[in-house]
């Protein structure tokens, strides 16, 4: 879907991306993550032509990204950053439709377009659609503008750090909704964030950047358990590695099917192990019950299970 | 000390003007200046006089009735401001709407007796008395106006329905007798020819204003090269008086219109619209760059980004994005441009543009103060009709925006 060849990027004679090879697979959530200054946000903006490489070559579906019409290039790609940037004097359902209305749709596709997606960020259309963007709280502002990114189903989601400002509540429930709408719709999603445990939640992979340069590119998994250079853990912190490791695997991996242990406190089966584990602790057992979103029983999780070594392999 | 101190002083000011200063001039003929005649002797026995002075003493008993209720509570509250009673505001419209009319019935009932009985030369004009109510009355209902929460659009129209009793009155010829109505009526379609002149000065010069002002005012905004360039120059133009800067354009153009023949069968030459409106379009084009400047410079720099990457052009960003979000701001500075276009428009007619200044001029030049102000009152009135147009637009433009839920919150 995308790929970067050798590109590089300098501000005033200093490099800010150097040399990048990437390759961006067709429906991957791919996390660029690195410390400030170490380029991701620059080479995210290089994708829809927002800043010009100065060499190395980009290619969007296999073409040279300088041989799109620039506005036609940028019509392709959602793009969706921390500070919103809705338009204060349209209404919702206007801001929403900026792109459909560029492409000329018609007037009731462009409606029916925006029902689906209000109703796909559970904002209520009849509600929402007419109100201005000061009437929103910050966190539906966010979710404004990622629709509007979304509006003309375009081939990428570019996201600049798309949560940054929300609070932690409103970040999470954000994240959940774009995992959500990921998975339902396998777009193409590259995604720029600071906030490690949000690219450990969201990514199918990670790019690793530091001084322009990539540093490791691998899932998350592979990120914690096989880092590639002692950067590696010093970024994603050595202390609560084994916390973070946790967080990755879901419950249902490990769940010993039976019947229910009388007594013990129950954990739902798509929870993390990392919520497990904080589970098991604030209990201080070293049993819980497995249930499905139904509250039925599935089987029990056992502390020993977690923290046996074949889990690792 | 009263609650209401305007309208206090208002009121005393109205009760010296309707008792001291001459209501109407009565004089042989237009050159002339006239005998004083005085409001009560406009009435015909004693008893009318209280009923004229009804509407002072009205006002007088206002003022005082916040400080009557405070002093009869025991203890008095000290200094504690007592709220204008609910009703003072539509009274007082009520009472200066007809006090404005009465007055012109008075006036034009004089002059109408004054034109049957004497020679037909003879003038009735309206004197210092007269125009002095009606400024007293104006402030006073602006004074009024001001305490309410209304927008400005609300006001403007209830200042249009106070007059409108008068403007009924004159519209069906109560004041033709006045001199200022004689004027008028010796050169109705000079008059007309004269005020659509004048609007057209002030639209050329208006329009190209604005059209080259929005462009260079984005300029200014990408480019700090060329704003440290255009605004000590426009700067320095507003400085220049405007018979000079007229004056500056005349020769210029004189010898344009000489060397290019074409340019002088498009009707430019040294003298007439042409100095006129460049000088009108130079001086508005400071209020006009400076407020449009100031406008794109508070578009949030996210709204452009999103266009941007959305794959807008820039034209697009321009009229959709930046545009829009400026004109809250920009509106303002227009009104400012459009009101002193329509004053300095006034004085083109010294270069030959003609308009209601021609008419101001003829006036000043043949001594003839009716025919002054048969040029100057409609420019007036044309200065606060574009005021009120401007604000009313300035309302709408900020409806709906941060900046109109900014200013909620304000409020």
């Amino acid at each position: 879907m995308i790929d970067f060849q050798g590109v590089s990027k300098a501000y005033d004679g200093v490099l800010a991306i150097d040399r990048l090879d990437l390759h961006i697979a067709k429906g991957e959530l791919v996390v660029l993550i690195g410390p400030s200054g170490s380029g991701k946000s620059t080479a995210l903006k290089l994708i829809n032509r927002m800043l010009d490489h100065d060499s190395g070559r980009i290619l969007f579906e296999g073409r040279e990204i300088y041989s799109f019409d620039v506005r036609d290039l940028r019509r392709r790609m959602g793009y969706a950053i921390q500070s919103v940037g809705l338009f204060p004097h349209w209404t919702v359902e206007r801001n929403i439709a900026t792109v459909p209305h560029l492409l000329g749709w018609p007037a009731a596709r462009i409606a029916d377009r925006v029902t689906e997606l209000l109703t796909l960020f559970h904002l209520e259309p009849a509600l929402y659609r007419q109100r201005y963007p000061h009437q929103l709280s910050g966190g539906q502002q966010q979710r404004i503008g990622v629709a509007r990114a979304l509006a003309a189903d375009p081939a990428v989601l570019l996201m600049d750090e798309p949560f940054g400002a929300l609070d932690p509540v409103t970040r999470a429930a954000l994240q959940l909704e774009l995992k959500r709408i990921h998975q339902s719709f396998g777009k193409t999603i590259v995604l720029v964030t600071h906030d490690i445990d949000e690219a450990l939640l969201l990514a199918d992979k990670i790019v690793l950047l530091d001084q322009g340069r990539v540093v490791q590119i691998g899932t998350p998994l592979a990120l914690l358990a096989q880092p590639a250079s002692e950067f590696v853990p010093d970024f994603f912190g050595r202390a609560d590695l084994g916390i973070k490791l946790l967080s990755l695997k879901p419950v249902a991996a490990l769940v010993r099917p039976g019947p229910a242990a009388p007594g013990s406190p129950s954990v739902i089966n798509s929870a993390t192990l990392r919520e497990a584990v904080a589970s098991l602790a604030a209990h201080c057992v070293a049993v819980l019950n497995v249930v499905d979103a139904h509250n039925t029983v599935l089987g029990s999780l056992h502390a020993a299970d977690v923290f046996a070594p074949e889990r690792h392999g | 000390m009263p609650q209401q101190p305007v309208l206090a002083l208002c009121s005393a000011l109205c009760l010296w003007a309707a008792l001291a200063l001459p209501l109407v001039r009565v004089a042989p003929n237009r050159l002339l200046s006239g005998q004083p005649v005085y409001l009560a002797d406009l009435l015909p026995h004693g008893g009318w006089l209280t009923l004229a002075l009804l509407p002072v003493l009205t006002m007088l008993a206002l003022v005082a009735w916040p400080w009557l209720r405070a002093r009869s509570r025991q203890p008095p509250p000290l200094r504690q401001a007592v709220d204008p009673p609910p009703w003072l505001t539509p009274l007082l419209l009520l009472t200066m709407s007809l006090t404005l009319a009465g007055l012109l019935w008075l006036a034009g009932g004089h002059a109408s007796l004054i034109a049957q009985t004497e020679s037909r030369l003879a003038r009735t004009s309206l004197g210092a008395g007269f125009w002095s109510l009606l400024a007293l009355i104006w402030l006073m209902c602006q004074d009024a106006l001001s305490h309410s929460q209304r927008s400005d659009a609300w006001r403007a129209a209830l200042l249009a329905l106070v007059a409108a009793p008068s403007m009924v009155m004159i519209w069906l010829g109560c004041g033709d007798d006045l001199s200022i109505m004689k004027e008028y009526a010796n050169r109705s379609d000079a008059f007309w020819q004269a005020l659509l002149r004048h609007l057209q000065i002030v639209s050329v010069a208006t329009l190209p204003s604005v059209l080259l002002g929005l462009p260079l005012a984005w300029g200014c905004s990408r480019s700090g090269a060329l704003q440290r360039l255009l605004f000590p120059l426009l700067n320095i133009i507003q400085t220049i008086p405007s018979i000079a800067l007229f004056g500056l354009f005349m020769a210029p153009l004189a010898w344009a219109a000489t060397r290019y023949p074409a340019l002088a069968q498009a009707g430019i030459s040294g003298v007439g619209m042409a100095p006129a409106v460049l000088a009108l379009l130079l001086y508005s084009l400071l209020p006009i760059v400076r407020s449009a400047l100031a406008g794109l410079q508070q578009v949030p720099a996210a709204a452009t980004t999103a266009a941007r990457a959305m794959g807008l052009s820039g034209w697009q960003i321009f009229y959709q994005i930046e545009v829009p979000l400026a004109l809250p701001v920009l509106l303002p500075g227009l009104r400012t441009a459009v009101v002193q276009t329509i004053g300095l428009a006034a004085v083109t007619a010294l270069v030959g543009a003609g308009g209601l200044g021609a008419l101001m001029f003829d006036g000043l030049f043949s001594a003839a103060n009716e025919l002054v102000l048969l040029g100057v009152l409609p420019i007036v009135l044309l200065a606060m009709l574009a005021d009120a147009l401007f604000k009313g637009l300035t309302a709408l433009a900020g409806h709906g925006t941060a900046s109109a839920a900014a200013n909620g919150a304000v409020r």
